[in-house]
């Protein structure tokens, strides 16, 4: 892109009056960001007839120290210092009217370990901003300095599997069904099949918290009765993922202390309760020695549409700093909206400690994660043993597979379709670990399985053929292209 | 009932040349493989007595297969033995792959007591039936119990 126009200096610069963003020094071609630079992308799409390198300016001074008129009281200001500069454009590819915006932030602009303080910041008043038509942060590099400020998982991949004594394999879920109108109960009979046959995990869905028909004191003191049960009948750790999700903290905290007192090994949250409120429990859940399961209840408003919004890669990052250990990531094979390459970028954020750049997973730049705990991606909605070749070889050993309707709607009981989510789940790992082409033979690995275990047998034949093949929305820009060889 | 703790214990157990590639593959992952034993399968049990320290030298299956072999000349029939393989690689550092080699030939389960607290909640403990013997003198002549 061009980088003509040239940023005023002086007297020039501060005469009152409106000043094009781009000659306040919100734009500079030659700035080198620094590796304590926070880095943003936004995909910007201007209005008809705005210059783009004007509409990356403006956004990099409304997400900074700039407002529409210039002010003589930045002169009291390192105002250089406090300004983001926007230090490349580019047009998106196949993309028409719509580019990608580099901005750098100085780290002295953000509060340490605040997620509110970021957000305030890089999604703040900048989205509404008119002279674009549409705006998407797509993706942030965070400068090791500012991830240090964080006290990142409450528990982490590596601990969650030595507390529940689980190696090698997938953790394996499912969400209690119906969602709502069941008794506590009849809720604990569901997770008590459920786990007895052989899950590690059962699960609160989003909007089950506190309700007339089951309040939450019942739901809770009945899975504790049924996660005993079955602790005690097959001598494994069982959890299942109470829901604390209220309307105030003093309640979550509530409900979050009542589980511990129970026993409980996990609590849940929703994305919706607020990043604020995300980070107090996650500092709960590190105090109480509690893992911390985050639903991303709610991230399609902003995270499905490429033109608006915030990427997910961005909400993963953010809730990997905040200290949650669990998030749904997507299932690419499930009923929910997943480009393959888009998620394995998901599952990548997640789970290393260095992501390097890799434009078509959708991550556009090198992050370092400096030993920070690493989340439990959630692979949850649609999946069913019958797809088991396909999870392990999207999503390895790291995940927690959940399937809902794949283990209560089985033809013979709950515990038969957990039963057999867990025989296909270590047919395939052993398979794998023989050396066997699991994408090739996956579907004879389940079969040989299913000649010794009828639950597995009757679940390969009722969902034998469901598949979810929708167009996804939210896909990469670039595609890996084929060098011709010389 | 089938205590299933491990990896692979929802799988009929696992025969000789299972266990074998099993180990061959933490081998080829680098990752070093300890053979482990108790009479105590309480789930949250997490220090098995050790057969001898974790075998990082060793880098072909039928040396693991060996020592897996005298473990159950002593134990096996009355204790349980599981192979575990460690990634001592940074970001990791613990376990990689657990999983059963042998089981006490019955297994008569665990009790589970409530204790009734305040209000109505309930203090649980899960006990396994084996653990009323000492350590040592568990799962002897278990087929009557069971």
């Amino acid at each position: 892109m061009d980088s003509k126009a040239t940023e005023l200096k002086g007297k020039e610069r501060y005469k009152s009056g409106v000043l094009e963003y781009r000659r306040m020094g919100y734009w500079n071609a030659d700035y080198v960001p620094k590796d304590t630079d926070l880095l943003a992308l936004f995909r910007i799409t201007p209005q008809d007839g705005v210059d783009p390198i004007e509409a990356a300016a403006a956004v990099a001074g409304e997400s900074s120290t700039a407002t529409w008129t210039v002010c003589w009281t930045d002169r009291l200001t390192a105002a250089d210092k406090y300004r983001a500069k926007a230090y490349k454009v580019e047009p998106v590819p196949n993309g028409p009217g719509s580019y990608f915006a580099y901005i750098a932030y100085d780290l002295d602009l953000f509060e340490p370990g605040s997620i509110a303080n970021l957000a305030a910041s890089i999604i703040g008043n900048v989205f509404g901003f008119k002279p674009l038509k549409a705006l998407r942060l797509e993706d942030m590099r965070l400068p090791v300095a500012y991830v240090k400020t964080y006290q990142g998982p409450a528990t982490g991949i590596i601990v969650e599997r030595e507390r529940l004594d689980k190696f090698g394999r997938p953790l394996l879920g499912a969400t209690v069904k119906p969602k709502l109108g069941l008794s506590g109960r009849n809720y604990g009979r569901v997770v008590y099949e459920a786990l007895k046959g052989g899950l590690d995990f059962t699960k609160d869905d989003e909007n089950i918290n506190s309700q007339p028909f089951m309040h939450w004191r019942e739901r809770f003191l009945y899975c504790m009765e049924a996660i005993n049960r079955a602790q005690a009948s097959t001598g494994e750790i069982k959890g299942s993922y109470l829901n604390v999700t209220a309307a105030t903290m003093e309640d979550m905290y509530e409900r979050a202390e009542f589980a511990k007192s129970l026993g409980s090994v996990v609590v849940m949250i929703d994305l919706v309760i607020g990043w604020t409120a995300i980070q107090s429990m996650a500092k709960w859940a590190r105090r109480n020695d509690m893992i911390l399961h985050l639903h991303r209840a709610g991230h399609s408003t902003y995270t499905r549409q490429k033109s608006h919004g915030v990427s997910f890669r961005v909400i993963a990052k953010w809730a990997r700093l905040a200290g949650v250990d669990h998030i749904h990531a997507g299932t690419v094979v499930g009923k929910l909206e997943g480009d393959p390459a888009t998620t394995r970028g998901y599952y990548d954020v997640c789970r290393e400690d260095f992501n390097p750049r890799s434009l078509e997973t959708g991550i556009f730049f090198d992050q370092h994660w400096a030993s920070i705990g690493k989340v439990m991606p959630v692979a949850s909605g649609g999946i069913h043993a019958g797809q088991m070749h396909q999870l392990l070889d999207l999503f390895g050993d790291d995940v927690v597979l959940q399937f809902g309707g794949g283990t209560i709607g089985h033809p013979a009981g709950i515990q038969a379709g957990a039963t057999a989510n867990r025989v296909a789940l270590e047919a395939m790992v052993l398979a794998r670990n023989e050396g066997r082409d699991m994408l090739k033979d996956g579907p004879q690995i389940l079969a040989e399985a299913a000649k010794w275990c009828t639950p597995l047998k009757q679940a390969l034949e009722t969902w034998q053929d469901v598949t979810f093949t929708y167009a996804s929305t939210d896909t990469p820009d670039f595609v890996p292209t084929v060098t011709a060889a010389e | 009932m089938k205590v299933t703790q491990g990896t692979f214990s929802f799988l009929p157990d696992l025969t000789d040349r299972q266990i074998k590639a099993q180990v061959q593959y933490c081998l080829d992952h680098g990752w070093a493989v300890n053979v482990e034993f108790t009479d105590d399968p309480h789930p949250r049990n997490t220090y098995w007595e050790m057969w001898d320290l974790p075998m990082f030298e060793v880098r072909d299956a039928a040396g693991v297969m060996y020592e897996i072999n005298k473990c159950r000349a002593v134990y096996g029939g009355t204790h349980y033995i599981r192979v575990t393989a460690f990634d001592n690689s940074h970001g990791c550092e613990s376990v990689k792959l657990s999983f059963l080699a042998s089981r006490p030939t019955s297994e008569p389960g665990f009790a589970l007591t409530r204790t009734e607290g305040s209000g109505r909640s309930i203090v649980y403990q899960t006990r396994s039936y084996a653990t009323d013997e000492a350590e040592g003198k568990r799962y002897q002549g278990m087929d009557a119990r069971t």
